[in-house]
């Protein structure tokens, strides 16, 4: 008789000391874990809805401007460090981690139009509406010095922004026209027209660096290449575009925050038609920024909110409000992609998480794990409709929530008369347009 | 590739080596490689017809033959090269899903999520089946000598010849005051409950043969089943369903269920299920302590009852011969299938879900494939089977009067002999299996035996599934995190990864439940209610006039549908009469005897 029976050693399977951790024998064979998929979905289920437990985005509030905070920049170097201009022509410079205006100066007499950072981190340049542009150290004049700008060049008429070249001594702004200046010189080393109009934006391309784009008050985009002398082309669209900002992965494209509520990203070979319209703003949208991953971009409207919409998604997957902001004017996405900047008309600037459910700070291995697990869990069981719905509700002020259905109503009578419209007519004079189309008028050469 | 007795030295100034020292590998090292090379081969090939690899994979692929070239400084090759072999029957152990097809009209997008996630997949499957090698024990086993029956192998003999720890899984309880008993083991296998027929209730630390409490219910126990850890159990009493901690102290008593009879409890579920005498069967959900469903079976006293631990679906046997399947969601029952032509006295289900075992009064004994609810094997018992009960491993063990039998392999070979066998004092009662240990608990109406069965449990558990050595801390953490896991009692269907399937069922289909669901149908045209306008214009006759244009434009749509309908008849029917117009004029040779 040969026999053998199951005779475990329970020094194999229990720690040896109490200062030990437990031992944790595993074994992945399927038949002992049954209900696989069901367990798994009641654990996506728990992880969507502890997400939207700790979905607390707004972490501070920058007060001390005194009047609107018309433009932000963010520092190329330093992460902890942000520079705002308001309306009454002060600029601030803060300190992110202490929640702290370091510096204060007096820089334009009204509104600070524009402000950039060199590429170099070391100096920064404002526009303002008394016609001048201002070149200012970065660091804080010592004890008894004056605050005094390095170089001013006084212009000849208002300008409304400015960008810095990622890599030269080269800035732009833009005003009744497009200029591009040497940083030696005090006049423009070039200036673009293209008929009568004004712009209220310009911004370089961060990939190919010598590209510039600029939104019009002609509802049009105009492209450049700073080595031509003659702007490349233009799309122009059936509402003027506020700003525009380039996605700095992807060098072809970029997206602009329209005064029709959407945002429309484009593929500059492409100007026929956006890649995507970007929709759920209840009113003008007046900034965009990208995040440093190129995947998503957060913008800023006059609906007192900021939304942040994937690159390619037509909806936002996020939007933030409080009470106490109003109308946003400008807004950025910090370097480590993991805060939102945003500056309203209540004088205040507020920081955000561009994930509203992560936890800050440094996570243990385990926390870690965890994360990742859940995340993929969220994503595997993401079209469940119990997950979906969890997922994608989101809590609106009363107004907007009440506009967004007023839009919808509108959109759909729209749509019904106008497949009326086509029901009583010949058949093929009332073509369909599609939602992309239906915005762009034309594009010039 | 080059082997190491292969390897080129250069010339040097030392005295050339004879011949490498021998080791032990280098024998083994040629089979091994010739496996490699014929398991790569075969790989490649499928590869090559399957799909075409990405970049990536191809770039990763080249490195990985580089470094299996690769030499060391002294010149030598490594004699392992590349990745350790993994078995294919391993790998298929691990296997969830088959590839998926590719379809035509497959955007790029999701061709690389479906590519990505596939590959994840492998890698994982690969990985588990290589721990799966290293896994730290194996299952036991009994083989007789020759011409020796292991049935005719008696438990003394085998406690005789196993090990000190092993023999002591072997004993016996007299308790011949208040049997026959009912028998339980908690899902670790570490704590036995018994309960007496009449009203002795006593759990037992089986393995360090610690009592944890005894007492007397002072009523006749139908059944005792512990719930989800050591700390609680239920029994079913005279009258009332009562739940007791393990210090026996009376918890809960619980009125909605009465004159109980057979309990199952669904340890992911948190469910407790009972049939009663009432033929109802309840399921209590005790995490939150509701009554989840409470059905009616219309088939009177339910005796008979088991879960399907793939599926969480309960079996009931009943008098008339048939098994019925039910789930907490359906009044009705899912499944009736006639098993025996007597009633039926037990049933168990094995731990993949895939055979049912049943037991009947036409003494019979049979296997059932339930995925396809086919009948496999069918055996004739001299006095039938009283008591089922199917081990992790598949071993069967069947009670007839007094003597317990254990089977093997009762669905894949046709069984002539038993296992094993053994007699105790008294009629048996319970039957139960201890999970992971290789120990069969047998309730009867002199007491409780504990047999051993070698090759009964599954050996290697897992620590965060069920640990039988657990601390109280890793007991209580385990119990934070089942009970957030707890899967909802909607969930239960016969197939368990339904919920991981695309739903692909039509518009209509789902337009339909919707319509079930609402009592309406939201998609309905509305009635037509014309707007109220000004100047006289909505006189009686005007808005009867504009409701009659509404009305027509309708009717032109269903005018304009039929019409359409009508041309295509005709047209088919044209196409036809021109075929067989056709094919008339043909002459054929039958032709000629026509008149």
């Amino acid at each position: 008789m040969k026999v053998k029976v199951l005779s475990r050693n329970p020094d194999d399977y229990v720690r040896e000391t109490k200062h030990d951790i437990q031992r944790v024998p595993r074994n992945y064979d399927p038949a002992l874990h049954p209900f696989e998929v069901s367990r798994e979905y009641t654990r996506a289920l728990n992880a969507t809805k502890l997400e939207r437990v700790f979905a607390k985005p707004f972490l501070a509030s920058l007060d001390g401007h005194r009047d609107g905070v018309n433009c932000m920049a963010k520092h190329t170097t330093s992460l902890s460090t942000l520079l705002s201009g308001s309306c009454d022509g002060e600029v601030k410079v803060w300190n992110l981690t202490k929640h702290e205006c370091v510096r204060t100066l007096q820089a334009h007499e009204g509104f600070v139009r524009g402000m950039v950072v060199r590429y170099c981190g070391t100096s920064f340049f404002t526009v303002g509406d008394d016609k001048t542009i201002k070149q200012w150290k970065m660091e804080a004049p010592g004890y008894g010095e004056e605050e005094e700008p390095l170089n001013t060049i006084l212009g000849k008429t208002v300008f409304t922004g400015l960008d810095h070249h990622q890599k030269e001594a080269v800035f732009a702004t833009c005003g009744q026209q497009v200029d591009i200046w040497d940083e030696q010189r005090s006049s423009p080393i070039r200036s673009f027209t293209w008929g009568v109009d004004s712009f209220s934006a310009v911004r370089f391309n961060p990939v190919e660096t010598e590209l510039l784009a600029s939104c019009a008050s002609d509802r049009s985009i105009v492209l450049y290449d700073m080595r031509e002398s003659a702007p490349l082309k233009k799309v122009i669209m059936t509402m003027r575009s506020n700003t525009l900002c380039w996605n700095p992965m992807e060098a072809y494209y970029f997206t602009c925050s329209n005064e029709d509520y959407n945002l429309y990203t484009y593929d500059m070979r492409y100007l026929k038609r956006p890649l995507t319209v970007h929709m759920d703003h209840v009113s003008a949208v007046l900034d965009l920024d990208y995040s440093p991953t190129g995947k998503e971009f957060v913008s800023a409207s006059f609906d007192k909110t900021i939304r942040i919409f994937p690159k390619d998604g037509g909806h936002s997957r996020e939007v933030y409000h409080t009470k106490r902001m109003q109308h946003v004017i400008c807004v950025k996405w910090s370097s480590d992609s993991k805060y939102i900047l945003s500056g309203s008309d209540e004088m205040n600037i507020r920081l955000w998480k561009a994930n509203a459910a992560e936890k800050l700070g440094v996570l243990a291995p385990r926390e870690k794990q965890a994360r990742n697990y859940n995340q993929k869990l969220k994503e595997k069981f993401q079209h469940h409709p119990q997950i979906r719905r969890i997922a994608h509700h989101r809590h609106l002020p009363k107004n907007i929530y009440h506009q967004r259905k007023e839009q919808r109503i509108m959109k759909e009578a729209r749509q019904r008369k106008e497949r009326n419209v086509r029901k009583h007519s010949k058949p093929g004079s009332v073509p369909v347009v599609s939602e992309k189309e239906k915005h762009v008028v034309t594009v010039v050469k | 590739m080059a082997s190491p007795g292969e390897a080129v030295v250069k010339e040097s100034h030392v005295e050339k080596k004879k011949k490498p020292p021998a080791r032990y590998w280098q024998e083994s090292q040629e089979e091994v490689k010739d496996e490699n090379k014929v398991d790569k081969g075969k790989n490649r090939a499928g590869e090559a017809a399957l799909q075409k690899k990405t970049q990536k994979a191809k770039k990763r692929k080249q490195e990985e033959h580089q470094r299996d070239g690769k030499k060391f400084r002294s010149g030598k090759s490594d004699p392992f090269p590349g990745p350790a072999p993994v078995p294919q029957d391993r790998m298929q152990k691990f296997k969830r899903k088959d590839k998926m097809k590719k379809s035509r009209g497959q955007t790029y997008k999701l061709k690389d999520i479906i590519s990505r996630t596939e590959e994840a997949s492998e890698m994982s499957q690969k990985q588990a089946a290589r721990v799966d090698l290293l896994l730290p024990e194996d299952a036991g086993f009994l083989e007789g000598d020759e011409e020796e029956d292991t049935c005719t192998i008696s438990q003394q003999d085998i406690a005789d010849a196993v090990d000190i720890t092993s023999a002591s899984k072997y004993f016996n309880l007299n308790l011949s005051q208040f049997g026959p008993y009912r028998v339980d083991y908690t899902k670790t296998g570490r704590h036995l409950l018994l309960g007496g027929r009449r009203g002795h209730v006593a759990c037992i630390d089986w393995q360090s043969k610690q009592l944890m409490c005894e007492i007397n219910v002072m009523e006749s126990v139908n059944d005792v089943k512990w719930l989800h850890s050591e700390t609680m159990y239920a029994v079913a009493q005279k009258k009332w369903l009562y739940i007791y901690d393990s210090n026996g102290i009376e918890l809960h008593c619980i009125r909605k269920f009465n004159d109980v009879l057979r309990m199952q409890f669904l340890p992911y579920h948190f469910l407790l299920a009972t049939v009663s005498a009432t033929g109802f069967l309840q399921y209590l959900d005790v995490s939150v302590g509701k009554e989840v469903a409470a059905i009616c079976t219309k088939t009177g006293r339910l005796d008979v009852m088991c879960q399907n631990p793939h599926n969480a679906i309960i079996h009931l046997g009943h008098h008339n011969g048939t098994v019925t399947l039910w789930s907490p969601n359906q009044k009705e029952a899912l499944v009736k299938m006639l098993c025996h032509q007597g009633g039926v006295r037990s049933v168990a289900v094995d731990k993949t879900g895939t055979y049912m075992v049943t037991s009947g009064m036409d003494k019979k004994l049979k296997v059932y494939d339930i995925r396809a609810f086919k009948p496999l094997k069918s055996y004739f018992l001299p006095s039938g089977a009283s008591c089922l009960s199917l081990s992790q491993r598949g071993l069967l063990s069947a009670a007839t009067g007094d003597i317990v039998q254990v089977y093997r392999d009762v669905w894949s070979t046709p069984v002539t002999k038993p296992y094993m066998a053994h007699r105790v004092r008294g009629a048996v009662w319970g039957l139960h299996f201890c999970p992971f240990e290789d120990v069969l608990g047998v309730g009867h109406g002199g007491g409780f035996t504990s047999m051993l069965v070698p090759g009964a449990g599954e050996p290697n558990f897992d620590g965060l599934d069920a640990n039988p050595y657990r601390s109280v801390k890793q007991r209580q953490e385990w119990e934070v995190k089942a009970l957030m896991e707890k899967i909802q009692p909607e969930l239960i269907s016969l197939d368990p990864t339904q919920l991981g399937q695309v739903d692909r069922a039509t518009f209509e289909q789902r337009h339909q439940d919707r319509v079930q669901a609402l009592g309406f149908d939201p998609l309905a045209k509305g009635k037509f209610i014309p707007k109220h306008k000004k100047k006289g214009r909505s006189s009686a006759g005007s808005v009867e006039k504009r409701k009659k244009q509404v009305a027509h434009e309708d009717q032109r749509d269903v005018i304009r549908k039929t019409v359409e309908d009508k041309m295509t008849i005709e047209k088919e029917r044209k196409e036809r009469k021109k075929t067989t117009a056709a094919l008339s004029n043909q002459k054929s040779a039958l032709d000629r005897f026509k008149k």
